[in-house]
């Protein structure tokens, strides 16, 4: 699936997107950012504190319960502040 | 419901947005534009420029979800939302909602409700230029509180927007 990543969530992973193939046990977002944080200190460094990361599910905003299995792309960011 | 919801990097006109938004209609008695304008000054840091980045696709999306949900909530008969990316410096102006119905009471109220979730909802990130460096600006609890005030059951509704 592919994975983007925005403002500082970006700026800490260092690369806007990438492809993964994620394990079969890891089956939520929640999941998923344990997984990823055991990646690398960049990773680890930018979901330091899951509580402030945001998800969306092919566009769709998402809680870390929601499950990945269908996913075409996932995206992780901070609140908002738009407007 | 005509809708226009564009994302641009450049800066646009509120007075010519509402114009075309009521160019010969004759059912329209109450048009509200909300423009949002970059500061020169953020929490009490002078500011040189404001950058914002969005994302692509969802953005779009999401505020046509939320002028879909307005519409549901009141008689709208017309909505603009117009957001920026990329640099904007202070003074220039970055967010635009435009919301036209034949009584004020709906205009007033669906402009609140789309600025409050474009805020907390709509995939944008605001940056700050400063004299110490570029800082990610923080969201805010109040505009959170804002948005949540929407989500109570609408009456004779059930829907929310999650």
């Amino acid at each position: 699936m592919k994975l983007r990543y925005f403002a500082w969530v970006r700026e800490r992973v260092g690369i806007p997107e990438e492809n993964v193939d994620v394990p079969a046990e890891v089956k939520t977002v929640a999941d998923l950012i344990g997984w990823l944080s055991a990646r690398g200190e960049e990773y680890a460094y930018a979901f330091e504190n899951p509580k402030v990361i945001r998800a969306a599910i092919d566009r769709h905003h998402v809680q870390p319960q929601a499950h990945i299995a269908n996913a075409g792309e996932i995206a992780f960011f901070p609140p908002m502040t738009g407007g | 419901m005509s809708a226009t919801i564009r994302l641009q990097r450049e800066p646009f006109d509120a007075a010519i947005e509402a114009a075309k938004l009521t160019r010969g209609r004759t059912d329209i008695g109450a048009v509200v534009t909300f423009a949002g304008i970059c500061r020169g000054d953020e929490a009490g840091t002078s500011i040189s420029a404001l950058t914002l980045e969005h994302y692509p696709g969802m953005a779009e999306t999401e505020i046509a979800r939320h002028v879909a949900e307005a519409e549901k909530r009141w008689p709208l008969l017309g909505v603009t939302v117009i957001h920026r990316y990329g640099r904007i410096a202070p003074g220039e102006n970055i967010v635009l909602v435009i919301t036209a119905s034949s009584h004020r009471e709906a205009a007033f109220a669906a402009a609140e409700f789309l600025m409050d979730y474009l805020k907390t909802r709509a995939p944008f990130w605001k940056q700050v230029e400063a004299t110490g460096g570029a800082i990610w600006v923080a969201a805010k609890e109040s505009d959170d509180r804002a948005s949540e005030r929407w989500t109570a059951p609408a009456r004779g509704k059930s829907e929310t927007v999650r």
